[in-house]
């Protein structure tokens, strides 16, 4: 969702897709991703499709997003047509999804429901901000669907948190997850930011004595990025705070991965960790190039390789949809190179790995000298597959694109 | 008595001038006044005139400078005159063609700002000048500035030529003011030409230009006898002959001349080839059918003196950079080249040059007028390499500087004049005795005005010294040099190693004592230039096998974008291929991947933070 949107083709008014990317619709798992752009104020590092309601005006009020992404649900029902399969998994996320009332987010998920149906066992999860969130407003998502709860946490170092304008005090985080466990959610996601200026190798170790202490089912551990136009990145600028560090995020990056496993989590993505059975299947979504339909601003999507995204303004997509328009704003048709380079991209990050039949010269002999030089496991060990190391995890870049045609 | 017309003037009437000065000291603008008191060049059509004449130079891209102007003149006795103002070029490198200028003459003005005082290039010319016997006619310019200190610099222009200070004449080039009257001295003090017209043809070439339309124009002042048109003429130093297509003078815009030239006449010949080497600045141009037996003395090849890599920084630039060069060729008859292929820099050339300025010139017409990105290695001179055995190789590219047992290395050396205020004396010789400088003396040219006298290897030139000597001294001090000949010296080659393997674009011959901090200095500044790689490097500098200086570039961690999710895909995607787009513009090393601004930077920029900060610019192009 970060930066700027590419550069795309015009889509049709009625969001009608090219007719082969329908070609595979039914065969194909289906996921859905909500995106709720609003927060209470932005953080210093975030550079995501989110307003404050100073940012925002007046022109739109959260109160008509549920109302608009269930008309971006339907239009989503006449695109994709009959074929389309029920909703595998669901994402809401933003901005800040808690923002709203539960009742919303219920509403619409009810909504998909009734227009696509779910699997019996899709994974819904919401995001959350422990600053946002209620016993009672995570027990109504719970009871009205809602299987999984996703926090950004980022870190319980209050320097940290400082750095990063983060508005909750650093007691508050874990209790929210204490909450969330009561309300009855068994499979809980915390968001962790390692390597900001200021952080210690102790304020690291004690978030993770936190995190692990609360048994939850999977961790995203995130190098922090200092993306332009941000406040962060000005900061930096101006000499106020250092960069990060490479070699350090390096040294955190190893440490993180050193005690889930000892915890009994797995890495299945570079940046993400799951006990066995509780990796998130619509983040596997987008990494195996599944269709996913984005509803809401500036949200994104996939299916039969035409990508789309919508208008980023919340005002701007609101007036599309109440016009019966489609709210994508432009998107492009992934050319057959392109989505090899994209499954290259994608899939060395997974732990299941990228099938080296996908590769051709001189890509194939790039593989003895990324083994020699240990960033992948020797492929002929792995079933023909290009598994990273430790090593290669933090240098995966360089290996993506030392397999690129 | 009628007035005299081009082939047919009395040597009695005829007076080759031209005027010494240094640069902004109003040489053009004195020039211009003298177009227009003689007549040759309407006052309120000046202005208008010469910005057409640029603008067709421009259209037309032909360069009719005014090599040598005719300017007709009544004197103050009443009698007709011809004057010929001959320029000179203005540079320090171009001493040889200076110095044909110089013997096209027989005066000159000795043109300084009264504000100013003389600067070390003009004294060196004005040696020059008293060396070819010239007679010389000191005038202070710019006697209108308030900042004008005329008694002071009288004085010192009288004490450098030895005549009274009443003797310097006082002009403003700008209001007009003396000028007049500098031209009835120029007719009453400079000799007028001798020489025998019933001899054999005989001109001296002080100059030739390549122009598009015309192909080569030679300026010639002839000696004896008389140029023909029409007629077949040679070159006495290579033989060639060729048939005279156009015989005339310039005054200011050309004038065919149907009689020819005469004894003393200064004017232009086009024969219509297309080289300036076939008509090569100081050789004797004569009559094919009845020549000369004997040429006139001076005569010498170009020889270059500093050498340089010119490299494309895009390599398919390659064949644009020879095609420019071989333009370039036809209008400098200098420049010499040759193609060179280096490790690290793909393929260029390596070229000779009479000194740096030549350089720089040759550098930023290829860059403006070819439009070409061009990288240079850091100039150098050529050694002179003897070895135990007594074999000996000459060395233009440190590339080159053989392997075994070295008897002795020779190295050019250069004769410099530094002029600087006396406040700056003991600056001055410090920096000239860090480069090798040897004090051979020193004179007050005014109280506080100094000239000090060195011999002192050409590389210490060439490497940084004008630079320091202007930062040194506030910008004072001006330099002047011309070689000498050579000296044997403790010099070795120091070698860049990147992970193991030398990188020939950095190799350098340097003076034993300084070879550390050259290793020094390039291992910081490729520290700081080279991306950190997926495996350590060491960066060393080397004599042969020693090492003398070692830097490491440690290996990288981590190179990984943390998040990948749907509406990153495509971004992604884009940033990844340009990367790799990026990677294919890096060199090759051995196994290290250096990005090209890399190399721009480590020789160009002085240190490493220097070298940081010009390698962000480029990349940012």
């Amino acid at each position: 969702m970060a930066g700027p949107a590419p550069l795309g083709d015009p889509v049709p008014a009625s969001g009608a897709l090219p007719p082969a990317a329908l070609a595979n619709v039914a065969s194909t798992p289906l996921s859905l991703y909500l995106h709720v752009p609003y927060c209470s104020t932005r953080c210093g590092y975030c550079d995501f499709n989110t307003y404050t309601a100073t940012e925002l005006g007046d022109s739109v009020s959260r109160a008509t997003w549920a109302d608009s992404a269930i008309a971006e649900l339907q239009l989503a029902r006449r695109v994709l047509g009959a074929d389309a399969p029920p909703f595998s998994t669901v994402f809401v996320g933003g901005g800040t999804p808690t923002l709203l009332p539960s009742a919303d987010l219920v509403r619409v998920l009810d909504a998909a429901q009734s227009l696509f149906g779910l699997l019996p066992d899709a994974e819904v999860t919401t995001e959350a901000n422990p600053d946002a969130v209620t016993p009672a407003s995570l027990a109504e998502l719970r009871a009205g669907g809602f299987t999984r709860v996703s926090f950004g946490l980022q870190s319980t170092a209050e320097r940290v948190l400082q750095v990063l304008d983060r508005t909750h005090r650093p007691g508050r985080s874990l209790e929210a997850v204490r909450e969330a466990q009561a309300a009855g959610f068994d499979n809980v996601n915390v968001d962790l930011i390692f390597g900001t200026p200021g952080e210690s190798d102790d304020d690291l170790e004690r978030t993770l004595d936190d995190v692990l202490g609360l048994g939850v089912q999977h961790v995203s551990a995130y190098a922090l990025i200092v993306e332009e136009g941000t406040r962060l990145a000005r900061r930096i600028a101006r000499g106020e705070i250092p960069a990060p560090d490479d070699d350090v995020q390096a040294d955190r990056y190893e440490r993180i991965d050193a005690r889930l496993t000892a915890a009994g989590m797995t890495w299945y993505e570079v940046s993400n960790w799951a006990l066995p059975g509780r990796e998130a299947r619509h983040n596997l979504a987008y990494w195996l190039g599944h269709h996913w339909w984005g509803v809401g601003p500036g949200a994104h999507s996939h299916v039969g390789g035409t990508r789309w995204w919508n208008e980023r303004h919340p005002a701007t997509w609101t007036r599309a949809l109440a016009a019966g328009h489609s709210p994508a704003q432009a998107r492009e048709v992934v050319s057959a190179a392109d989505r090899v380079v994209e499954r290259i991209m994608l899939e060395t990050r997974i732990r299941a790995g990228l099938s080296v039949w996908e590769l051709e010269q001189p890509a194939l002999d790039q593989l003895g000298r990324l083994v020699e030089h240990g960033l992948i496991e020797d492929p002929r060990a792995k079933g023909d597959r290009v598994i990273l190391t430790l090593r290669g995890r933090l240098l995966a870049d360089v290996v993506v694109r030392a397999l690129l045609p | 008595m009628a007035k005299p017309t081009p082939g047919n003037t009395a040597p009695e009437r005829i007076r080759n001038f031209c005027i010494i000065a240094h640069i902004d000291h109003g040489k053009s603008t004195l020039a211009d006044r003298m177009l227009q008191i003689t007549g040759v060049v309407d006052p309120r059509q000046m202005r208008a005139q010469y910005l057409d004449r640029m603008d067709i130079e421009r259209e037309r891209g032909i360069t009719i400078k005014s090599q040598a102007v005719r300017l007709p003149f009544r004197a103050a006795d009443g009698d007709d005159y011809v004057l010929n103002l001959i320029d000179t070029p203005g540079h320090v490198d171009f001493t040889y063609e200076v110095s044909r200028s110089l013997a096209a003459c027989e005066g000159a003005v000795l043109l300084v700002d009264a504000a100013q005082g003389i600067e070390a290039q003009t004294l060196a010319n004005l040696y020059l000048a008293l060396e070819n016997d010239l007679h010389i006619i000191p005038v202070l310019n710019k006697i209108d500035l308030p900042a004008a200190q005329p008694e002071k610099y009288a004085a010192e222009l009288a004490k450098i030529i030895g005549c009274s200070p009443d003797d310097v004449l006082r002009v403003s080039a700008k209001t007009g003011e003396g000028v007049e009257a500098l031209l009835n001295e120029v007719v009453r003090q400079v000799p007028h030409p001798v020489g025998d017209p019933g001899a054999p043809a005989r001109a001296l070439i002080f100059d030739s230009v390549y122009d598009t339309y015309r192909g080569v124009v030679t300026y010639v002042r002839v000696i004896d006898g008389q140029i023909h048109t029409r007629e077949r003429i040679a070159m006495m130093s290579t033989g060639a002959q060729h048939d005279l297509l156009e015989v005339g003078v310039i005054s200011p815009e050309p004038i065919v001349s149907p009689d020819g030239i005469g004894v003393g006449e200064v004017g232009y010949l086009i024969t219509g080839v297309k080289d300036v080497r076939q008509s090569r600045v100081g050789d004797t141009v004569t009559s094919a059918a009845k020549g000369a037996a004997v040429a006139l003395g001076g005569y010498r090849d170009p020889k270059p003196m500093v050498f340089s890599g010119l490299y494309p920084i895009d390599g398919s630039d390659y064949p644009e950079l020879r095609d420019a060069l071989d333009k370039l060729k036809l209008n400098d008859a200098a420049l010499v080249y040759e193609p060179e292929t280096s490790a690290a820099l793909g393929f260029g050339f390596r070229i000779g040059f009479l000194g740096l300025l030549h350089l720089e010139i040759v550098r930023e017409r290829l860059e403006r007028e070819f439009n070409l990105d061009l990288i240079a290695t850091a100039p150098n001179v050529i050694y002179r390499v003897i070895m135990e055995d007594g074999s000996e190789h000459v060395v233009t590219n440190p590339s080159e500087f053989p392997t075994g047992k070295i008897r002795e290395v020779h190295e050019p050396v250069v004769r410099a004049t530094v002029l600087t205020p006396t406040e700056f004396t003991g600056t001055v010789m410090e920096l000239c005795q860090g480069k090798r400088g040897q004090l051979n003396g020193m004179d007050y040219l005014s109280e506080d005005r100094v000239e000090l006298r060195y011999t002192m290897p050409l590389a210490e030139i060439v490497f940084d010294f004008f630079d320091q000597l202007k930062s040194r001294t506030r910008g004072y001090a001006s330099l002047d040099y011309e070689p000498t000949g050579e000296q044997s010296a403790d010099l070795v080659k120091v070698d860049i190693l990147l992970h193991g393997d030398p990188v020939d674009a950095f190799s350098a011959i340097v003076h034993k004592d300084k070879a550390y901090g050259y290793g020094i200095s390039m291992a910081a500044k490729l520290k700081e230039l080279i991306p950190r790689q997926q495996f350590e490097v060491p960066i060393q500098a080397a004599i042969g096998a020693r090492i003398i200086a070692r830097e490491n570039i440690r290996a990288i961690r981590k190179d990984v974008l943390a998040k990948c999710y749907g509406g990153d895909i495509t971004r992604k995607r884009k940033l990844l291929e340009k990367q790799k787009e990026g990677k294919k513009r890096m060199k090759m090393v051995g196994k290290v991947e250096v990005p090209q601004e890399a190399f721009i930077a480590a020789l160009t920029a002085g240190d490493a933070e220097a070298a940081k900060s010009v390698a962000k610019k480029l990349k940012e192009q």
